[in-house]
């Protein structure tokens, strides 16, 4: 199942593990990304703090945790290959895998539609 | 409208894809005056060197405790004139205010007068050693004293702190002050309230000095929402950081109210002087109410930007905020004679945050502002405000009828002038007519900045430019604006003419190299 | 007045074209009350270029210059011989007067130039990358303890007692602010710099630990047991050096395992100038570092037609993108200071830096060994560069050097001066020598000091 968030993560849930990305309008406003800074495996964090940077030439933005969880794993492609998530940004180019410390936290995120509607609504 | 440009060039002569204006590619990649340069570590030598040295005497006795360096350092060397030739050839392939109008917005390119280099060459000041006796050295004190003298009449404030090394050592010693300022009175707040148009370094410094940043919304005028602000102010807000004028080029005209505001609510008013050259002589700071002000010496009093600094950042201090000042400070005794008061000087240093430099500030670019400041006068100062005024709101003017000015409706600008990209065709941007204006022989405009214009194009000419240059500059603008209003295709890949076409920045900073390797 | 191109004729037509019938129309929006009426009371008017420099020259001629007496000071600052091309290039007016190289078409003399100084700077202190510069030396031994409080994410620095006392200064009015913790130290009066105690003071807490190599004394030490030391904790070895001509003699602190070497580098190209401007060197030694470095980088790239080009790059990490996350407030650098600085290296080169450096030391062992001779004077170091300290037997170093300059000679810096109110440091004298120094010179050192501590009680 894929969630989207309003600040245009998406996270795709296997299990009880969450796997974090930016969605494809997010990186054509970033453009050539060339940087990523991800969070340490086993941190704990938060819904909505700080997780992750994504940098382009000219801005860094932050990437909030969808949910709270635990990191369990960055994805080591973004270190040698920051385009990726210019190329792949839903797939390949996905930033970091979490646990999810509270099933409850999904409901309030969109489903693909809901994103789609919120996209053209911007 | 005349031709900028009557050599009989002209801009239609296109670029070919394997030459430039169609002509054959050269075998040095030179093109007639325009050298290409290799790097220093391409052609000097390990071996060469131009200074003459005596000889290194391997059997020499040593006391360096054993630590020779014994491998190789990978310098390389130049004899003199070769070293000439390689920075003279690289110079050629940079625009500079001796070039050109250089209109770039918030940064005060005006001319650089040489009388000031002349003056800071003076044996007696570029000779001389910071921690000389300071009897052998009192002129040297008496230049500080007397340029922050007349720091402190032209803002109208009473105190001056002459060690900053740049306008954003600046905006930290000011903020350093206010922090310490609370602190003396145990007073713990933690805010500081920063308009969206800032520059950077102000929330980066406020944050710095450990407060938390809030902003404070613009109104549609482009000017600080006094109510939004108002409403903000309690207990826990340490003080405001506002530019005036403005990054928008407007003077905030409830600046007073807003500074009355703040003080009653216990904060102070830092006032960003990166802009002062659109009031110096005509407005003091000091009667509107700062606290603190930093002033960009390279700005206002021409001292050279050199190509990204050496700048220099005095901030003027009020009453409340004088006795934190940093160390060092001049004072004068009661003979006559000046003196430094530095840590020892136990009782006279009073509350001051501390040192903030190893010495007493730049004292190069101090002896250059003096001598800008008594070739002008006070009379010529005030009339450095009016005509940099008078220039942009010129510009403003002659540009307004085919550019969005989303200000220009507020009224007159001050030192200034701000455009949007929100009449270009699809597709061009704002680095476009950026990256136009090279091709036509000018420095681009600040762009981009402020972040609450988008697309935005700020315009600063300076007083030291003639009516003829300026009247140059707005045909070549408006020229430039006009294709991209037309949605002119080719301007996406300007300049065509410069030393280098655009560069690849997603590739240096995915894969950065930033030293010669080999 | 000589810079104002407008003419009256000028102002009236721009006037008439903006629709105003005078400039204070222009201000409107000044509140009345903070208009001035006229010029600002209390300065003179304009005046000519003569008038100018009869006024500067006056001031300048209370000074004594360094290059017109024997002059031994130091400590943080030294007098070396700028070859005279150096000032011709420093003043072309496409490198004097020209921007923040923002827009790389057209900044590609000042782009180049920064990417070779970084490349000499890196390879001077043994490491791979070095920044376009900071402010000065003291200021960017701060960067390098914030920069190290980001790595480890540990919030205190130990401080060496032989780092510049101004440096410990700058370094401890910033930590207030930030909230992080200094240990420092007064230095020991000991021949060697004394390291036992410093690497005991190293922890689990610590950030980092700072040294100066040469220290203020002018010793010098192997930092090899240090930088060990430091990593075993998992805390950074910062080397602090403000003598850049001392690395063409003596070994790299790259090379001793320091994670961040930063320094003064007014030594080459910029001249004493009363302590400013002057110019911040700032590397790392390993590349990893590279995005939590402050300041800006200049980088190697192609432009649209393959050429390759330079442009500042990472600049993400710079206040006017990230504010109030930036890793620094900084937005200048020194580039005026960062040319002269690379255009006296690439004079000197591999050869003359190595030959510089040894005349240096060969004129300051000359000095060491005249004055060790004066009686009552004793000389603490065992090694050295170009720069020791004199014992001076129990007589106040202060009052010495002030007497000397009456005498003409400026004779060194007094550590009493560096560090007011340490009884134990009043009676040292920090002499420095520079291939600027002539054997006269240190005779008449030699013979004046003899005669001050005989007449000084």
């Amino acid at each position: 199942m894929r969630y989207y968030t309003d600040e245009h993560e998406w996270i795709e849930v296997e299990g009880d593990i969450a796997t974090v990305g930016i969605t494809d309008y997010a990186q054509g406003q970033l453009g050539d990304i060339v940087f990523v800074e991800l969070p340490e495996v086993g941190a704990m964090i938060e819904q909505g703090k700080d997780a992750a940077v994504v940098e382009s030439v000219k801005a860094a933005s932050d990437v909030y945790a969808p949910i709270t969880g635990e990191i369990t794993e960055v994805n080591p492609a973004l270190e040698e290959d920051p385009a990726l998530v210019n190329s792949a940004p839903e797939d390949g180019g996905w930033f970091f895998k979490m646990t999810i410390a509270d099933a409850g936290e999904l409901d309030g995120l969109m489903d693909e539609d809901g994103y789609k509607a919120f996209l053209e609504g911007l | 409208m005349n031709a900028p440009n009557k050599s009989g060039w002209k801009p239609e002569m296109q670029v070919a894809e394997s030459g430039f204006l169609g002509g054959p590619v050269t075998t040095t990649g030179n093109r007639g005056l325009m050298l290409e340069e290799p790097l220093l570590f391409e052609i000097g030598r390990a071996d060469v060197t131009g200074v003459d040295l005596p000889e290194v005497d391997a059997s020499a006795p040593t006391r360096l405790g054993g630590l020779e360096r014994s491998d190789a350092i990978g310098l390389v060397g130049l004899t003199e004139p070769e070293t000439v030739r390689h920075y003279t050839r690289l110079s050629r392939q940079n625009y500079g205010i001796d070039l050109g109008f250089f209109p770039l917005g918030s940064c005060t390119m005006k001319h650089n007068p040489r009388l000031n280099e002349k003056m800071a060459r003076l044996p007696g000041f570029a000779d001389i050693h910071p921690l000389a006796p300071q009897s052998s050295v009192q002129g040297a004190l008496e230049v500080i004293h007397q340029l922050g003298h007349w720091l402190c009449t032209l803002t109208g404030m009473p105190a001056v702190a002459m060690s900053p090394k740049a306008g954003a050592h600046g905006e930290l010693c000011g903020i350093l002050a206010i922090r310490a300022a609370h602190e003396a009175r145990g007073d713990a707040r933690e805010v500081v309230l920063v308009p969206e148009s800032a520059h950077g370094t102000n929330p980066a410094t406020a944050a710095f000095a450990g407060y938390r940043v809030e902003d404070i919304p613009a109104t549609p005028e482009g000017r600080v929402d006094v109510a939004a602000l108002k409403a903000r102010l309690g207990p826990d807000v340490a003080g405001v950081m506002i530019t005036n004028p403005n990054t928008c080029g407007l003077f905030e005209k409830d600046f007073r109210e807003i500074a009355d505001a703040v003080h009653a609510a216990g904060g102070y008013v830092y006032c960003d002087g990166a802009n002062f050259n659109a009031i110096v002589g005509k407005v003091r700071p000091g009667d509107l109410g700062v606290d603190a002000m930093h002033i960009n010496l390279h700005k206002t009093f021409s001292t050279p930007h050199g190509g990204g600094g050496p700048g220099s950042g005095p901030v003027v201090l009020s009453e409340a905020l004088a006795p934190f000042a940093p160390l060092p400070f001049i004072r004068q005794g009661e003979s006559g004679e000046f003196y430094l008061v530095e840590e020892e000087n136990r009782e006279e240093r009073g509350p001051s945050f501390g040192r903030m430099t190893a010495f007493h500030g730049q004292m190069g670019m101090f002896t250059r502002a003096l001598t800008y400041i008594l070739s002008h006068g006070a009379d010529g100062l005030k009339q450095v405000a009016e005509d940099a005024v008078l220039n942009a709101n010129y510009i403003l003017r002659s540009m307004e009828d085919i550019l969005d000015a989303p200000f220009a409706g507020s009224g007159p600008c001050m030192h200034e002038a701000l455009f949007s990209d929100s009449n270009f065709a699809a597709g061009l941007s704002t680095l476009d007519v950026a990256k136009g204006l090279i091709d036509e022989g000018y420095h681009p405009m600040t762009v981009y900045f402020p972040l609450v214009v988008h697309g935005a194009m700020l315009v600063e000419p300076t007083e030291t430019e003639s009516k003829a240059a300026i009247d140059q500059f707005i045909a070549a603008f408006r020229g430039v604006a006009e294709r991209a209003l037309a949605g002119d295709e080719a301007l996406k890949q300007a300049p065509y003419y410069s030393p280098r076409r655009r560069l690849d920045e997603a590739a240096a900073a995915r894969k950065p190299k930033l030293a010669y390797e080999g | 007045m000589r810079y104002l191109p407008l003419t009256d004729t000028d102002r009236q037509d721009m006037l008439a074209k903006i629709g105003a019938s005078t400039i204070d129309d222009l201000f409107v929006d000044v509140p009345e009350v903070a208009r001035l009426d006229g010029p600002i009371r209390g300065l003179p008017m304009h005046a000519s270029e003569m008038a100018v420099e009869r006024h500067m020259k006056a001031l300048a001629a209370k000074n004594l210059v360094a290059g017109e007496v024997p002059f031994f000071l130091g400590a943080g600052a030294y007098r070396h011989h700028v070859p005279a091309s150096v000032d011709t290039i420093i003043q072309r007016g496409e490198f004097l007067t020209a921007y923040t190289p923002y827009q790389p078409e057209i900044a590609q003399g000042t782009l180049q130039m920064l990417f070779e100084f970084q490349t000499q700077v890196a390879r001077l202190y043994g490491c791979a990358v070095a920044n376009a510069s900071l402010y000065d030396g003291s200021t960017a031994c701060w960067e390098a303890v914030a920069m190290a409080t980001r790595v480890t994410k540990r919030k205190r620095a130990v401080l060496s007692g032989a780092l510049h006392p101004h440096y410990a200064q700058v370094v401890k009015t910033m930590a207030h602010f930030t909230g992080d913790t200094i240990a420092d130290a007064l230095p020991s009066i000991t021949s060697d710099p004394e390291l036992t105690g410093l690497i005991g003071r190293i922890d689990e807490e610590t950030a980092c630990v700072v040294v100066q190599y040469p220290d203020i004394l002018g010793r010098i030490a192997d930092l090899a047991p240090i930088a060990e030391a430091a990593h075993a904790k998992g805390a950074l070895l910062v080397v602090v050096n403000t003598e850049p001509v001392a690395l063409g003699a003596i070994k790299a602190p790259g090379e001793m395992g320091a994670d961040i070497v930063v320094g003064e580098g007014q030594s080459l190209g910029v001249g004493l100038q009363f302590g400013g401007p002057y110019l911040g060197l700032f590397a790392v030694r390993d590349p990893k570092h590279v995005r939590q470095m402050p300041g800006r980088l200049c980088g190697e790239t192609t432009d649209a037609e393959g050429k390759r080009a330079f442009v500042l790059t990472l600049s993400t990490r710079e206040q006017h993108i990230r504010r109030e996350k930036a890793t620094s407030n900084i937005c200048t650098n020194s580039g005026l200071c960062a040319l002269a600085f690379t255009v006296h290296m690439t004079l000197l080169g591999e050869k003359g830096l190595r030959e510089l450096a040894a005349e240096n030391h060969r004129l300051a062992c000359l000095a060491a060994d005249r004055l060790a001779k004066v009686p009552g004077v004793e000389v603490l170091n065992n090694a050295f560069f170009n720069e020791f300290t004199l014992m001076l037997g129990g007589k106040p170093a202060r009052e010495i050097i002030r007497d000397l300059a009456d005498r003409g000679v400026l004779g060194g810096v007094s550590l009493g001066r560096l560090y007011p109110g340490v009884e134990a440091l009043e009676h040292a004298l920090l002499v420095a020598v520079t291939e600027t120094t002539t054997e006269e010179d240190i005779e008449r050192l030699a013979t004046e000091l003899e005669a001050a501590i005989k007449e000084t009680v």
